[in-house]
């Protein structure tokens, strides 16, 4: 299992449109199971409703955790992609 | 045969069955299902064709108006598969026996209870995305149709009368004629009617009987008549008609690429009223120099929540490049009155049509206006763009208007993001207000186009949807044609053209008199475009001009 902290730049956070893209690039690391966690609440990262729920804004922080599959890889590469998106 | 006898507002001859435009249910039946498995199965499969509906639409919204566009469907696509929502359904259905119907409304309303009670404004609308996506499942499992037309084969669609957020969502290539109960002929369905090419007839009341459903009919929308069940010489003639309309037509093609000029050389322009982007085809087709009115609710119409900036912008810079140089004049925003948008939230009024609408929105909502200005002067960068203004009656607002163009301007400049410096600004002259004070008006903008329905309508203090007052809304009365006869002096006198815009424009026992009076642009359907090249190539305007003036403003002929 890994985990990061990434601060979410967008100026609308993860708001509908961010999180339907979100959900969609986890969907591409089918080996791992990658969740998200904001403040007390954790939910799994390929439920949008759940993803859209957490209401995660600009300067809030997100804990993703990687579990299974080639973790370090996944890691590198969702959190290049979030650094490009979110 | 049943014969039933209406107003054609829109000509042609169509052939097909009948078919009554389907509103959404909105009853909900709770039962206890006895056999789980199959009532789950029922719901995967609504499930499903609710997520191929969705993807047909993202492509839709791709091709007319881009990615981001495309996006909201696809949102609204991982919605209706996300699993809590799924498992939600599941469980009322398997565990509590619930139907399916009543386990997506119950779901709907707890996800769409979560959004609301979210600190964010903007989380709290994802509600309506919640509710939208569990609609689209609840009409599929009620066999509602979305688009409101049950046939796979192109209809004559019968509706009580259609509002202008259903006609947008109509499935067009499924309609070969509009036929209405209530309706006038400037009604939107006649509009739209008008603008597809294909017959209208409204105003048909009580006569259209429910039973006439999927039974094969004719209408003629030069006579208004609708024939259910026609006998063998009605489709033989009706037939022959349209084929002789055919002929017309191949007629009317050969004016293509000729000029709009009258036969003691007097030159007009003949330019396109369109509603969205697509309609930009039928411009082309019928070769009108240019697009004289664009109309930008439908992209109010077609969204649940304002527009953003980046959507209007791909529209209008699709709608632009596709005209290819020629001149695109989009009218900003005109809601109110009879065009109502739900998340304008615009409170209810005694008068609406002289109320909170079109330009009067904009101004005491600058936010909204600044949007939508900031996306044409992007756009205006990718072809040749106009602006005007609807609904105005005082300088003061002008002024207030350009001053905002000029603030989008100047911020796009210091952003450094392309426009054209040279975007023509003008207003609609629809108000008597506007029309008097024309000499005033055009010293403000680069040209005026005259809106006559609205003109029609607060000049002669006639509600142009009523049915009722027919007769008395006459478009040709003197009052309106001595109006146009000022507006176009007064442009004139101050180096600025003027057009019309509205239904007028297209009516041929007009044209010389439009002619005389110097107008210098008339926008109107596509489908008028070459009949009225025609008009114009026939009509000499030295021989009528004397005639028609005294006509008009001596004191001879009576209307």
């Amino acid at each position: 299992m890994k985990e990061f902290e990434f601060v979410v730049t967008d100026p609308v956070g993860i708001h509908a449109r961010p999180a339907g893209n979100l959900v969609k690039e986890i969907k591409k690391y089918t080996d791992s199971k990658i969740s998200l966690t904001k403040g007390e609440k954790t939910v799994d990262g390929l439920r949008l409703m759940a993803v859209m729920g957490l209401g995660v804004k600009q300067g809030e922080t997100v804990k993703f955790t990687v579990e299974g599959g080639d973790e370090d890889a996944v890691v590198e590469s969702l959190s290049a992609w979030l650094k490009e998106n979110l | 045969m049943i014969t039933i006898q209406g107003k054609g507002v829109s000509t042609g001859v169509a052939e097909g069955p009948l078919y009554f435009y389907k509103r959404a249910v909105t009853t909900l039946k709770r039962y206890t299902v006895e056999d789980t498995e199959s009532e789950w199965n029922r719901f995967k499969d609504a499930q499903q064709k609710c997520i191929d509906q969705l993807g047909e639409l993202a492509e839709k919204a791709r091709e007319e108006a881009g990615d981001e566009a495309a996006m909201l469907f696809e949102t609204h696509q991982m919605m209706a598969e996300d699993l809590d929502y799924e498992e939600t359904i599941q469980a009322l259905i398997m565990e509590e026996a619930n139907n399916a119907e009543a386990a997506v409304t119950d779901t709907s309303v707890q996800f769409a209870e979560m959004f609301a009670s979210m600190d964010d404004t903007y989380m709290q609308a994802r509600a309506a995305d919640v509710k939208d996506v569990s609609d689209r499942i609840l009409n599929i499992l009620y066999g509602v149709v979305q688009g409101g037309i049950d046939s796979d084969v192109p209809v004559i669609l019968a509706a009580d009368d259609l509002a202008p957020s259903e006609t947008i969502q109509l499935d067009k290539n499924k309609i070969l004629a509009f036929v209405t109960e209530g309706g006038s002929s400037s009604s939107h369905t006649a509009i739209l009617a008008r603008t597809m090419g294909i017959p209208a007839i409204v105003g048909l009341g009580d006569q259209m009987k429910p039973e006439f459903e999927g039974r094969p009919a004719m209408v003629d929308g030069s006579t208004g008549q609708v024939y259910v069940d026609p006998d063998e010489g009605t489709v033989a003639n009706l037939r022959d008609k349209r084929r002789r309309q055919l002929e017309y037509q191949q007629m009317l093609d050969e004016l293509k690429g000729k000029e709009n000029v009258t036969l003691d050389g007097q030159h007009i322009r003949v330019f396109c009223n369109i509603g969205s982007p697509e309609d930009v085809h039928s411009v082309l087709l019928n070769d009108a120099d240019g697009v004289g009115l664009f109309r930008s609710e439908f992209l109010y119409l077609n969204c649940d929540d304002y527009p953003t900036e980046d959507y209007q912008f791909e529209a209008y810079k699709k709608a632009l490049s596709d005209m290819d140089g020629r001149e695109v004049i989009i009218r900003t925003l005109d809601i109110g009155a009879d065009k109502q948008i739900g998340y304008f939230e615009l409170p209810k009024e005694e008068n609406p049509a002289l109320g909170n609408r079109a330009l009067r929105i904009c101004l005491n909502r600058p936010e909204i206006f600044h949007t939508q200005l900031r996306a044409l002067y992007r756009a205006s960068a990718y072809g040749h763009l106009g602006i005007m203004f609807p609904m105005v009656t005082s300088v003061w607002e002008v002024r207030e208007a350009k001053k905002m163009c000029e603030q989008v301007k100047s911020e796009l400049k210091a952003e450094g993001i392309p426009y054209d410096e040279h975007v023509q600004v003008g207003i609609m002259i629809e108000t008597p207000a506007a029309a008097v004070i024309s000499d005033r008006l055009a010293k403000e903008v680069d040209f005026f186009s005259c809106g006559t329905n609205d003109l029609t309508q607060y000049t002669l203090a006639c509600d142009r949807q009523n049915n009722d007052l027919g007769r008395f809304f006459n478009p040709h009365h003197p009052a309106v044609l001595r109006l146009l006869k000022m507006v176009t002096d007064n442009a004139h006198k101050n180096g600025i053209w003027v057009g019309i815009c509205g239904e007028l424009g297209a009516d041929l026992e007009l044209t010389e008199t439009f002619l005389s009076i110097g107008i210098d642009e008339l926008s109107v359907s596509p489908r008028s475009v070459l009949p009225l090249r025609k008009k114009i190539r026939e009509t000499d305007v030295s021989k009528v001009r004397d005639e028609l003036m005294d006509d008009l403003l001596g004191e001879g002929k009576i209307f």
